[in-house]
């Protein structure tokens, strides 16, 4: 089996009382898509938020490659190979598309405490920029203000950034919401082809996408995990289709 | 605006900047060294409100600080050293804004604004209250810095057309060294902080390092201003860290236009400018100056700089072919 990019054990967090993530034992390894679905307020982005460093964990532990990286910061936890999409659009606006990635892409020198050269200048970052755009396919509107671009274009910008950073562990929070039917088939086809050189966890409430990618599946449900293991298993159990995919009318597997 | 049309602005503003003290009155070349003094204050500030987002209100601290240490650095009866006295002055308002801003940069928004606030006052009556340098009436500064090299004098400070060029040249670095500070990673850094510090962190970088380093660079430059001030007066007063300069100097910041490399520069010479006209009709001049300040903040949510016709062309793309101008449009682009 491949190497464990990363992992949770017991991973909690609390929210002035209420329960966002309550125990969270999970892994996801290089080349594997680990899915993690579940309805509204199960935790789902909560728990991303914890793993990105975005927010500390109450109680429990966060690995990465072995080394544990619990509550380490956002900045530190990007630099050890971690990039995050966000759910609500979290983007530079004013800037260009260019711009958006090009910074992304700056993130990997080992400083940018340069005063004199011209950011323009360092090809390296520039060309990581434009590989990132043209992944998900905005070549054409490279040099845009982002918010001149549509809902789902933005939803497309806000992944190259991700990209952008040369992650070796993707957390992507809802990366299709919100992209139309042609741009959603293309970047489930670019997910896949990444997933071979990639740990992804990803949560989604495109059903299709989570079957046509994932190798693991995980529902939470308040909070908790509800079952895990390969989706094929987890879609027939018959809690998971009570508590989530709905009693009615779920595909072949319907008792 | 054509590229070309604007470098023509340019050459006809600088030359006439230039041959002005050759045909001036005395009395306007003190009064523009003086305006050029404050574009390298406001220029200062800007990087910091303009850029980063980080509003202060407590700039005047590293001004203030500044003609501080050269005053009681230079003897009574001689004068001091030129780059030594500007070699203190300058670190000592800079070590001063890494003190402050270690604490200051720590907090956003409403609570930057007052913390800044806080700390220029506590430097403000420290200076007022204790007869560390005179008290509440400043010291003199009995002879200008000089420059000296093995016996020749390139350099008189006291001559004021001298002192003209001495300032008109570090105002002009100063714009060049802001232009290219903001053309560099560390650049597109602050400006990506100002838009979303928070996407910033995500992205790996360490904001808090980067708005101090700002805050630095920043208290460095208004130290150099505030050298030049009191050089040319002769006499530094708490007045000089006190709240109502470091508020005129956010005026000018915020009616030339914030973000913007011009903005400073018109900034100060329009408010010091109406002063000086408004001071020639009215002892009430004071209100004028006010209703100007009203109108543009009503009418100019961009300030003076949003008058300009807007740069065309595009300038964001990666520099594939050489010679490109380079300039982003993002760091370009008035305050949002």
């Amino acid at each position: 089996m491949s190497e464990v990019v990363l992992e949770t054990r017991d991973l909690s967090r609390n929210f002035e009382g209420l329960v966002a993530v309550d125990g969270v034992s999970l892994s996801c390894r290089m080349s594997e898509v680990h899915a993690v679905i579940g309805p509204n307020g199960a935790g789902k982005s909560t728990l991303i938020n914890l793993l990105s460093g975005d927010l500390r964990p109450s109680a429990g532990s966060v690995f990465l490659r072995g080394e544990d990286v619990t509550g380490l910061s956002s900045p530190r936890i990007s630099r050890l190979g971690v990039g995050r999409s966000y759910q609500r659009t979290n983007v530079f606006l004013p800037f260009t598309v260019f711009e958006n990635c090009r910074l992304a892409a700056q993130s990997r020198l080992d400083t940018s405490m340069r005063f004199f050269r011209q950011a323009l200048h360092y090809r390296a970052v520039s060309d990581a920029a434009m590989r990132a755009i043209e992944q998900v396919g905005l070549a054409q509107q490279t040099d845009k203000p982002v918010e001149a671009l549509s809902h789902g274009e933005q939803r497309q910008v806000e992944i190259a950034m991700t990209l952008a950073t040369n992650p070796s562990l993707l957390l992507l929070d809802e990366p299709l919401a919100g992209m139309g039917a042609e741009e959603s088939v293309q970047i489930v086809e670019l997910l896949r082809t990444l997933a071979s050189d990639h740990a992804i966890l990803l949560v989604e409430h495109d059903m299709d996408a989570v079957f046509a990618l994932a190798n693991t599946l995980t529902v939470m449900v308040n909070g908790a995990i509800l079952e895990s293991g390969e989706p094929q298993a987890v879609r027939s159990n018959r809690l998971v289709q009570v508590a989530y995919l709905g009693e009615h009318d779920f595909g072949s597997n319907r008792f | 605006m054509s590229t070309r049309v604007r470098s023509i602005a340019l050459l006809v503003g600088l030359a006439l900047l230039l041959v002005f003290p050759l045909v001036g009155d005395r009395f306007y070349v003190q009064f523009f060294s003086k305006i050029l003094i404050m574009t390298i204050f406001a220029g200062s500030l800007n990087l910091l409100v303009g850029y980063t987002g980080l509003i202060s209100l407590g700039h005047a601290a590293f001004f203030g600080i500044a003609g501080y240490i050269l005053a009681l650095y230079s003897p009574d009866t001689a004068a001091a050293g030129l780059l030594t006295s500007l070699l203190l002055s300058v670190g000592g308002a800079a070590l001063l804004a890494l003190l402050i801003g270690s604490l200051v940069v720590r907090t956003g928004g409403i609570f930057f604004i007052m913390a800044t606030l806080a700390f220029a006052e506590m430097l403000f009556y420290l200076f007022h209250d204790t007869a560390i340098a005179g008290g509440s009436d400043g010291i003199y500064i009995y002879q200008r810095p000089t420059l000296m090299i093995a016996g020749w004098q390139p350099l008189d400070l006291a001559n004021i057309v001298h002192f003209y060029y001495l300032v008109l040249f570090f105002s002009l670095a100063a714009i060049v060294s802001i232009h290219t500070l903001l053309r560099s990673p560390f650049g597109k850094v602050i400006v990506g902080i100002r838009v979303n510090e928070q996407r910033m962190r995500a992205l790996g970088f360490h904001t808090y390092r980067y708005k101090l380093v700002c805050f630095v660079i920043a208290g460095a430059l208004a130290g150099l201003a505030g050298y030049l001030a009191a050089s040319q007066f002769g006499v530094v007063n708490p007045e000089m860290l006190g709240w109502h300069l470091s508020g005129s100097v956010l005026m000018m910041v915020i009616l030339g236009g914030m973000g913007t490399l011009v903005g400073p520069v018109l900034g100060a010479f329009s408010l010091m400018m109406l002063e000086e006209g408004f001071q020639s009709i009215t002892k009430h001049w004071q209100l004028l100056t006010g209703a100007v300040i009203v109108l543009v903040a009503l009418y100019l949510p961009r300030g003076f700089a949003g008058l300009l016709p807007k740069r065309t062309g595009n300038k964001t793309l990666p520099p594939r072919s050489k010679g490109g101008t380079g300039s982003s449009a993002a760091v370009d682009r008035p305050y949002v």
